[in-house]
């Protein structure tokens, strides 16, 4: 069977399988739909909260990114940033605001700063970050369909739209909790089984986490020792050592990630659905086993695809591979123009160099890793199969769950929360509904039509997310005194300093020619890159707010009484 | 539940919390970033030990750090007469 029938089969059961589902799981009500009845067991919602967090970027790019934009060691600050936020998530936020028992994260911002002004803030830091976030998903589908499928971009994207629009409208949160739940299986099995079979070939051992330790089979030197020797006679830094700019700037891109992390409200819902804080609690825990296993499988992945890469287009200093005896793999994707090489010297052969002047290998696509790497390592097409369906399938998790958070801080924060308090409990059903059925159009639209900036987002959606709803949430917990006027300055402000430098590089709303200061290493300040500033934005916000409430009335006794309440143990009598 | 009550739960919440969260944030960012120079002298296997804390060993101690978290604190919520 050809390897595209393949695919075809493959990708075509996994989405019978989410349809399905979704039939299977309408929702009734507005609380079926929004936090899927709160009855959802809490290791199934780990396993949910695992497919709704790792996204296309962490299934399809990050093992590259780590690999060769960040050269091995660099890369670290993304397996630490985006698993670390988790440890903040069950301890500060996830069981208090189950403890709440509403629906939505801008809810709780509103009714404990007794302020719309302070929900809708929330609402718009929420969209941004969220809409920011579904585009990368979008592309991703359409990307994952054109390049397994030959099936062109757009109807790509059509398909994966009409799959989301189907479970999602129908089922809200209940249908996205368990077609996550099926997602998670099918992405962890993508990723881990061509994991498993390169780390036998080049190791021996099964397990990539032991094998990235180990020695080369058949011969006397340790993996990552002979990576190193390799990546350094090419004149790049060594592979496990070689930091990302400086300490300082990797210490604050992984602090950026983590209360970013912690911060994006479609992972905080997630934690609604579960029946009680003590489930909220082990279930936080079963989220980070769960996509634990994926995020050190990655830098196993990494290491061992570019050692592989390597060793192919450049098997020793001087011996080059001819370029007219590539292999297969090579040409598929330089089709696809992931890969690109230029015989800048003219000999025919393919020069791999740190040094712009002399390396050959113009384009190394980071994605490629994780989707060239079952064709460098002779895997067998159903592999490959399979991988298409993990993409596929994180891709459409996680934009499943954005578009939940945004869906539902429409219907249930703005119509119903601001506009039409009034609205029956039908019609709010009904409206959020319509609301999921727009942001799907919508983000389907900014799919087809990406913006320029939209490469530079996702990390735009972490330093908003770090550095505005982060802190409000906190401070909304762990400080009684807080009150309106502090949260609402320091949400502004720590969203206004954060877009501001990360503008002022990148150029307003990333138009290139108003990069007043340019994107160069000069001008950061400390040395820190725009995308590593969520968390001086979220300083900024900590201090403007703590400052402003000093100078403001005290929060009412009622709120004061619901700061008691969420800080009690035991769940509410109400819910 | 009174107020005294109410607060000796909240202080044991945040003196958890505080021990945990210095653990967290010692481990990967002083270990696995600021000296990791210091910690690659060491070998854990092939790995050089600095380089294993950022992208390993960091990450399963974020999953213990969990866990005891959220069993010390279910504990505490039983000895302080959760009802759920």
């Amino acid at each position: 069977m050809s390897l595209q029938m393949l695919s075809w089969l493959v990708v075509g059961g996994t989405f019978l399988l989410y349809i399905g589902i979704a039939v299977w799981s309408r929702a009734g009500s507005t609380k079926e739909f929004y936090v899927a009845g709160g009855g959802v067991h809490p290791v199934a919602n780990g396993m949910a909260t695992a497919a709704d967090w790792m996204s296309a970027a962490s299934f399809i790019s990050m093992a590259g990114l780590i690999g060769f934009s960040y050269n091995g060691y660099g890369g670290s600050v993304f397996l630490l940033g985006w698993t670390g936020g988790y440890v903040l998530l069950a301890m500060c936020l996830a069981p208090y605001l189950r403890k709440y028992g509403k629906y939505t994260v801008p809810e709780f911002i509103g009714d404990r700063f007794y302020s719309n002004t302070a929900r809708v803030v929330a609402v718009v830091c929420l969209i941004i970050a969220s809409v920011t976030y579904v585009i990368g998903q979008m592309k991703g589908i359409g990307v994952a369909f054109s390049r397994f499928l030959e099936l062109p971009y757009e109807q790509g994207l059509m398909v994966g739209m009409f799959i989301v629009f189907f479970y999602a409208v129908l089922g809200g949160m209940k249908g996205i909790t368990y077609t996550q739940i099926a997602q998670y299986v099918v992405l962890i099995t993508a990723f881990s089984i061509p994991a498993i079979f390169i780390s036998l070939q080049l190791t021996g051992s099964p397990i990539p986490q032991v094998g990235l330790g180990s020695k080369m089979l058949g011969e006397n030197i340790y993996l990552l020792d002979k990576l190193d020797k390799i990546v350094t006679d090419l004149g790049f830094q060594e592979y496990t050592t070689g930091p990302r700019l400086s300490t300082l700037n990797m210490t604050f891109f992984t602090l950026s990630l983590m209360i970013g992390t912690a911060g994006l409200p479609h992972v905080i819902i997630r934690f609604f659905t579960v029946p009680s804080v003590k489930d909220a609690r082990i279930s936080a825990g079963w989220a980070l086993v769960f996509i634990a296993i994926l995020y050190t499988t990655a830098p196993a992945v990494a290491a061992m695809a570019r050692l592989n890469l390597m060793e192919t287009i450049q098997p020793g200093q001087t011996d080059n591979l001819v370029y007219s005896e590539r292999p297969q793999w090579f040409k598929n994707w330089e089709k696809t123009g992931l890969l690109e090489h230029e015989d800048k010297n003219g000999d025919g052969k393919i020069q791999y160099s740190a040094d712009s002047d002399i390396n050959e290998m113009v384009k190394i696509d980071n994605d490629i890793l994780v989707l060239a790497n079952p064709e460098i390592a002779k895997l067998p097409n159903w592999v490959i199969a399979l991988v298409a369906a993990g993409g596929l399938a994180a891709a459409l998790s996680t934009a499943a769950g954005l578009l939940l958070a945004i869906s539902s801080a429409i219907s249930h924060d703005l119509l119903k929360g601001v506009f039409r308090p009034n609205i029956s409990e039908r019609d709010e059903l009904r409206a959020s509904r319509i609301a999921m059925a727009g942001t799907i159009l919508l983000a389907g639209y900014l799919g087809f039509n990406p913006p320029d900036f939209a490469a530079g987002t996702v990390a735009l959606a972490f330093g908003l997310a770090a550095s505005s709803i982060f802190p409000a949430l906190m401070m909304g917990v762990f400080y009684r005194r807080m009150n309106t006027q502090g949260a609402v300055a320091g949400m502004l402000v720590g969203i206004s300093v954060t877009l501001f430098y990360v503008f002022q590089h990148k150029g307003f709303f990333f138009v290139q020619e108003t990069a007043f200061l340019g994107d160069m290493q000069a001008n950061w300040f400390f040395g820190i890159e725009p995308n590593a500033f969520g968390a001086v934005g979220a300083i900024f916000n900590f201090a403007v707010a703590m400052i402003v409430c000093r100078f403001t009335a005290e929060p009412p006794q009622e709120v004061q009484d619901l700061v008691d309440t969420i800080r009690s143990p035991g769940m509410p009598a109400t819910s | 539940m009174q107020d005294k009550q109410q607060r000796t739960y909240w202080q044991a919440n945040l003196r958890l919390i505080a021990t945990l969260l210095i653990i967290w944030f010692v481990v990967p960012i002083l270990g696995g970033i600021v000296f990791v120079d210091f910690f690659n002298q060491f070998r854990l296997g092939g790995y050089k030990l600095g380089f294993w804390i950022a992208q390993q060993g960091a990450i399963y101690l974020f999953v213990v750090l969990i866990f005891v978290y959220a069993f010390k604190m279910n504990k505490l919520d039983d000895e302080y007469g959760d009802q759920a």
